[in-house]
């Protein structure tokens, strides 16, 4: 019966997301709300992928932009080259129409190639925690923003673009809202990957590291090994959803993904709750609502939006959830939905 | 046959040598004690023992395996299970799952088969499940086995930690001070566990104890060491009567009077 329901929350969640998709495609939707749509998506990627570190193994991540950083290079270099006419190599490698099949392979690609410099903070954890960890992490995205500053392949500090024409390719082909497509199934596959991994035994050794390592360590939890885990898996996703932002866009430049991308990003996690998976989904639609909201206000967002970090550490250390999930709240819910 | 045979164990911190020498040899299936004053060295041991740390110098080998530098996972994936002497469960999961965790060394399926859902994955998780369940029975803890460790009265989470101890099936169980913090009522509940224990899984159990109740009444063989060096070793009887032993603990008489 439960099961059943699962099913039915599942299709409904489907119908949703083809009704956006339909709606998109007739231009019932404007632009602008699509886009806004989009950016919620992308941040719920890129919050729920911290809070594997910060939230399920208690580590403080602090420089979770530079992982995104690899992934939005790695995919946009990677369809450029591939699927348009680009200076480096002349024509393009594939015929432009394959992009339709091929767009999610490349934002996976770079997700993997942003989970294996997720190991540039995996080694050092051995080793070191806590604020110290936190500074290697700042440093990693330091080093990460420098390399491709001074990469002048990819343009260097300029940036780089033609991103755009791999996305009007596949609308040659049939015309459809893509990026809205692809952003939702990631968001459903990352939720999904979270979920079910945190949800077995093997996952919840990460917990155990949270709660106490000495413990974890003695009671046969294999915890560098569950280290390594833990930031490939986070930093992946990252990389996945700098994927998605550098193809909604059409164009990345070092300086986004600088250490106040990573804040941005602690902001959502922390206003949610550690460890708290539909707190990050919650909190991570609201930052982007609000910082929509507050775009005529320019500069003051960002007196605005620490202010109410402020407060909500004043008030409500725990964040807005705490350690719970939705249907702890509203136990109605867990007929539907059930996390742990 | 011994099971455990550790020679010339040294542990040095910097300029502090903090256990000298040491020579252990456990026999299978025994009931062993470990005493001495506080900062004696007796938690050191126990944690060269469970690869917590390496040592400096000696061997410690456990049932064939040379153990001194390995890791303390694979340590206890050997087959040596410990408690501490403050109480380290995971207190923001349940019982149950505590009890889970501590099999993670033997889990049966892959990294990628929780995202899977792999067929040998539900299987696993059941089998997991289900022994977890069956401990639990037989300490009679399945009715607390969704609550939280920290919600429980503290005699209670010992007989947790004790039980998440034994999850992972070991051949020797390491009690660290397993008396400490209770009331006197628990302390005699807890000599007759330790004893029922030791009776019904087939298990070799060395202790650290303060409470001489505790150690005289389970322990078939004590050793004492003092500023990292054995003091003495024998049964019950032999160690009360030492006078080395009474030196260590109440001070020599001559000072005293002198």
């Amino acid at each position: 019966m439960g099961n059943f329901q699962q099913k039915s929350l599942f299709t409904g969640g489907g119908i949703v997301f083809a009704l956006l998709l339909v709606l998109a495609k007739f231009g019932m939707i404007d632009l602008y709300v699509q886009s806004v749509i989009m950016f919620i998506g992308i941040n719920i990627i890129f919050a729920t992928s911290l809070s594997i570190v910060n939230g399920y193994m208690g580590e403080f991540s602090c420089g979770h932009a530079g992982f995104m950083a690899v992934g939005a290079y790695v995919s946009s270099v990677l369809s450029v080259l591939l699927f348009t006419e680009n200076s480096l190599l002349g024509g393009s490698l594939l015929p432009p129409s394959s992009a339709i099949f091929l767009f999610p392979f490349i934002i996976l690609i770079g997700g993997v190639v942003a989970a294996f410099a997720g190991l540039l903070v995996a080694f050092p954890s051995f080793k070191t925690r806590d604020d110290y960890l936190a500074i290697i992490t700042i440093a990693v995205n330091f080093i990460i923003v420098t390399a491709l500053n001074n990469m002048a392949f990819v343009g260097g500090s300029r940036g780089f673009m033609g991103m755009k024409k791999v996305v009007y390719a596949m609308t040659d082909v049939v015309k459809l809202p893509y990026m809205l497509f692809w952003v939702g199934t990631f968001v459903v596959l990352t939720i999904f990957l979270i979920r079910r991994f945190f949800t077995s035994t093997y996952g919840k050794g990460i917990i155990a590291i949270k709660q106490d390592e000495v413990a974890a360590e003695i009671m046969s939890v294999d915890t560098n090994k569950m280290k390594i885990i833990a930031f490939m898996f986070s930093s992946g996703l990252a990389g996945i959803s700098g994927g998605l932002f550098a193809h909604v866009i059409g164009y990345v430049n070092p300086s986004s993904f600088s250490i106040l991308k990573s804040t941005e990003a602690l902001v959502m996690v922390y206003l949610a709750g550690m460890g708290s998976l539909s707190g990050s989904v919650i909190s991570a639609i609201l930052f982007t609502i609000l910082l929509e909201i507050l775009r005529p206000f320019a500069i003051l967002k960002w007196v605005i939006i620490p202010l109410i970090l402020i407060l909500v550490m004043q008030f409500r250390p725990e964040g807005l959830m705490g350690d719970k999930e939705l249907p702890d709240l509203f136990p109605k819910l867990k007929k539907y939905y059930k996390f742990k | 046959m011994s099971l455990v045979k550790i020679t010339d164990l040294t542990q040095r911190f910097g300029g502090l040598t903090a256990v000298s020498d040491l020579q252990v040899d456990l026999e299978e299936g025994g009931l062993y004690g470990l005493i001495g004053p506080n900062g004696a060295g007796k938690t050191t041991i126990f944690n060269m023992v469970s690869g917590f740390y390496t040592p400096t110098e000696g061997t410690i080998n456990f049932d064939g395996n040379v153990i001194n530098g390995k890791k303390p996972h694979s340590v206890t994936a050997l087959g040596i299970g410990r408690t501490f002497q403050n109480i380290r469960l995971w207190h923001d999961m349940t019982v149950l799952d505590n009890i889970r965790l501590s099999q993670h060394y033997h889990l049966g399926y892959s990294v990628f088969e929780p995202f899977l859902r792999t067929k040998n994955y539900f299987k696993n998780e059941k089998r997991i499940e289900d022994k977890s369940m069956e401990l639990l029975g037989v300490f009679n803890l399945q009715d607390i086995a969704h609550e939280y460790p920290k919600n429980l009265p503290y005699g209670i989470q010992r007989r947790v930690e004790i039980a998440r101890a034994l999850a992972a099936e070991p051949k020797l169980l390491l009690l660290d001070e397993p008396a400490a913090g209770l009331s006197s009522a628990d302390v005699v509940d807890l000599i007759d566990h330790i004893r029922w224990i030791h009776d019904n899984f087939d298990i070799t159990i060395w202790m650290i104890e303060h409470q001489m109740e505790v150690i005289m009444n389970l322990c078939q063989y004590i050793k004492v060491i003092d500023f990292g060096k054995t003091i003495a070793e024998g049964t019950p009887d032999e160690i009360q009567k030492n006078p080395q032993v009474i030196k260590a603990y109440l001070g020599d008489e001559g000072d005293i009077y002198a």
